[in-house]
């Protein structure tokens, strides 16, 4: 008996959550969320946790589950966190409920910004932007006089140093993981090569000048990156900076602040942020913005929806974003832009800016496309001609066959 | 025994087999035929965004699904005949590529490449499966009987341990800093990275079956090694036979039943070989047929799956499987036969 209270005692000590995620609303059912894996969303989600009735599922996978999840009568769960292109499959899918009202009712101080809007409804509340930025160890490039890259070229360049140098294991990281990472990779190239993804009718414009220099430029960073890339998405990247094994990656804003965290790096202080490389002189950056933030199922009962609305308001709230400030670019009240910031916001303000995501049915399919497509040319099974005719072929299949082209 | 009694004892299975193999067997078939997709219409839709201090709102060209009146998304089911079939296989690509002798042409197309990983992977396993369990099952048995229990429990491990779990393991003994890489390393004095070329992701693929496998033929061959006629084998012994020739005379012709038996139940499961793709994280290199039915039916970043194709894959998978297994089908219906005579 004493045992086992002093186990209980103990394991409720080690889940104890800080002070500063105090939830002041507990919601009277259970209710279930989803988000995406990444440390701002882990703070959410133990926020969200601690209002109580409420269990969160931080994956990686949430993409994946959503849309099933949501279309199940009861939804599985009543609320996601979702970025600019998850939404795009639930929005479009009909699976989200409009927020106004509950706004009108239980969210009047929340900012006009984190109010996303189609068609005049709310379908989401926003909580944090995050965008590709530069990241790069201070320390060496100080060490080998080399100034802070802006452009791919000074990028490789820099890399080529670093190689020589023999400072780290590998000069470069990447998000190059097969699928979706890759894919989003070649998106920021295209972006930074100036061209669009689709034409007006919905045929693929990939196949083109922008596509092939960006598939070149891709095949050049692999040089530099361990060679096992293809299985290296943002917390592959994050741990090869945490443990001193690469020194600059164009990676996600939102992971640049675990680089300074005592307990799972050793290159506290040594990494900073700058802008997203651009691609060519007079382009944008090689990045896209997204936006993040709280949508609840249109399959919750009323009843559900307002208390996870209550339970979102109250637990995102000014606190989480103080405490957690160099976590995310937070939309919500309190933050301030810190050191970590800078390499994100230098992103954003470049000029011409990078764009948002360009979410939509159609470019989800070119997506998953390029995401299977593309590790052919990078392990040198296929070349760049094969491999935007073979993404072409595999987009008009798969899109027509969802109905979205004729 | 009477017909009527024969059927009441069979009809169980029967209606089970019916349930849960025929039935959704035609599913699939009629799956593979029919097209599903949401009807969609281009609408500008006026849309807002965060910005870093202030939204941003844009009009854009969208398609849409419609909704029916009780807001679910409308969908068609068309019939397509063999185009899912055709968008697999693709025919008319694969055919120039073969006759032109395009051997990296071909696997362009995933159906392909897929299948040739498949056929290389059941034919290497195969006869390695065959050979390390009858080896193992062979110098068990001819161990002292008092260590025999606890060697049989170590070889059966490999096969107790879930398929992906096993293949995680070995993922995160191989992968970049791994263990057994750094010992590579150390051994050969040379950088070594297993995931990042083919061939050897294909090799620990192979290899990581055959471990996996191999105890279940042992297991096998082993309980047909206690059933061994000792008469015979003793009258071989004193006819001055060597230790080759009564394996190859009595033992093997004894076991023959049971290599069939493991030979067919090995190629049907290493034809759908899946687990292993996903665990060690391979399709950037290496994909099978079972992969292809799965990426179609995971949804894609606009949330539709490919269901046509998933279907007509599992089709395709199926005919494979029966293809291969003919010949040894053919082999355990003559043995059949001539016992009944």
């Amino acid at each position: 008996m004493i045992r086992k209270f002093l186990f209980a005692a103990s394991l409720a000590s080690v889940m104890a959550v800080p002070a500063w995620a105090e939830c002041t609303y507990k919601p009277p059912m259970p209710l279930r969320a989803i988000t995406q894996g990444f440390p701002a969303w882990k703070v959410l989600a133990k926020s969200m946790e601690s209002c109580g009735n409420v269990e969160v599922e931080t994956t990686q996978n949430s993409r994946e589950k959503q849309v099933p999840a949501f279309q199940a009568k009861p939804p599985l769960y009543q609320v996601a966190g979702v970025d600019t292109a998850d939404f795009t499959a639930l929005y479009e899918g009909g699976l989200l409920r409009p927020l106004d009202d509950l706004i009108a009712k239980y969210g009047k101080d929340l900012k006009p910004n984190r109010l996303i809007k189609f068609d005049g409804k709310t379908y989401a509340i926003g909580v944090f932007m995050n965008t590709q930025h530069l990241v790069y160890r201070e320390d060496i490039l100080k060490q080998l006089n080399i100034p802070v890259p802006k452009t791919w070229d000074e990028v490789l360049a820099a890399a080529e140093k670093i190689k020589q140098a023999k400072l780290v294991a590998y000069p470069l990281g990447a998000t190059m993981k097969s699928g979706w990472n890759i894919a989003q990779e070649f998106i920021t190239f295209n972006i930074g090569y100036g061209d669009k993804f689709l034409n007006d009718d919905g045929t693929p414009a990939i196949d083109s000048d922008a596509g092939r220099k960006a598939l070149a430029e891709m095949k050049k960073i692999s040089a530099y990156l361990d060679p096992e890339y293809l299985v290296s998405e943002a917390t592959y990247v994050q741990r090869q900076f945490q443990a001193g094994k690469i020194a600059m990656a164009n990676s996600w804003a939102s992971r640049i602040a675990a680089l300074d965290d005592p307990k799972e790096s050793k290159i506290v202080g040594k990494a900073k942020g700058a802008m997203a490389p651009l691609a060519m002189k007079g382009g944008m950056p090689t990045a896209t913005l997204m936006w993040y933030g709280f949508v609840i199922a249109k399959n919750a009962t009323e009843d559900q929806a307002e208390a996870a609305f209550k339970m979102i308001v109250a637990s995102a709230n000014t606190d989480v974003a103080k405490a957690n400030n160099d976590l995310a670019i937070w939309l919500i009240d309190g933050f301030k832009p810190g050191p970590a910031a800078i390499g994100a916001i230098e992103t954003a303000e470049a000029n011409p800016p990078p764009p948002f995501y360009p979410s939509s049915s159609r470019m989800g399919v070119l997506h998953t496309a390029l995401g299977q497509e593309l590790p052919a040319f990078m392990t040198g099974q296929r070349d760049a001609e094969a491999t935007l005719k073979a993404i072409t072929a595999k987009y008009l299949t798969s899109a027509k066959e969802a109905g979205l082209i004729r | 025994m009477k017909t009527k009694t024969f059927a009441a004892f069979v009809a169980p299975s029967v209606v089970m087999m019916m349930l849960f193999i025929a039935f959704p067997l035609v599913g699939t078939l009629f799956q593979s035929f029919f097209v599903s997709r949401s009807v969609v219409e281009t609408v500008e839709v006026k849309n807002c965004a965060p910005g870093f201090l202030k939204p941003i709102c844009t009009a854009q060209m969208r398609t849409l699904p419609k909704f029916d009146e009780n807001g679910r998304p409308m969908t068609e089911t068309v019939f397509v005949g063999l185009q899912s079939y055709r968008n697999i296989l693709e025919p008319a690509e694969a055919w120039q590529a073969l006759t032109s002798g395009d051997w990296a042409g071909l696997m362009n197309i995933d159906f392909w490449k897929a299948l040739r990983f498949t056929l290389t992977f059941t034919f290497v396993t195969l006869p390695l499966v065959l050979l390390i369990g009858l080896a193992i099952a062979l110098s068990v048995n001819s161990i002292g009987r008092r260590v025999r229990g606890p060697v049989i429990f170590v070889s059966l491990l490999p096969f107790v341990i879930t398929p992906v779990i096993g293949a995680l393991s070995i993922r995160w003994l191989f992968i970049g800093d791994g263990i057994l890489t750094n010992l590579l390393q150390w051994l050969l004095d040379t950088p070594v990275t297993v995931f990042s070329q083919a061939w050897s992701t294909e090799l620990l693929l192979i290899v990581y079956r055959v471990w996996h496998i191999a105890p279940f033929a042992f297991v096998v061959f082993y309980a047909g090694l206690q059933t061994v006629n000792q008469d015979t084998l003793e009258s071989a012994l004193i006819d001055g036979a060597t230790r080759w020739e009564r394996l190859r005379y009595v033992i093997l012709p004894h076991l023959q039943p049971l290599i069939v038996f493991v030979a067919l139940i090995h190629m049907m499961d290493s034809y759908r070989v899946f687990e292993e793709i996903v665990g060690l994280n391979t399709q950037s290199y290496v994909i099978s047929l079972q992969w292809i039915t799965y990426e179609y039916l995971l949804p894609d970043n606009a949330g539709t799956r490919q269901l046509s194709r998933a279907a007509a894959n599992s089709m395709l998978t199926m005919i494979g499987i029966v293809i291969l297994l003919i010949p040894l089908l053919r082999q355990v219906w003559r043995a059949h036969r001539s016992v009944r005579l």
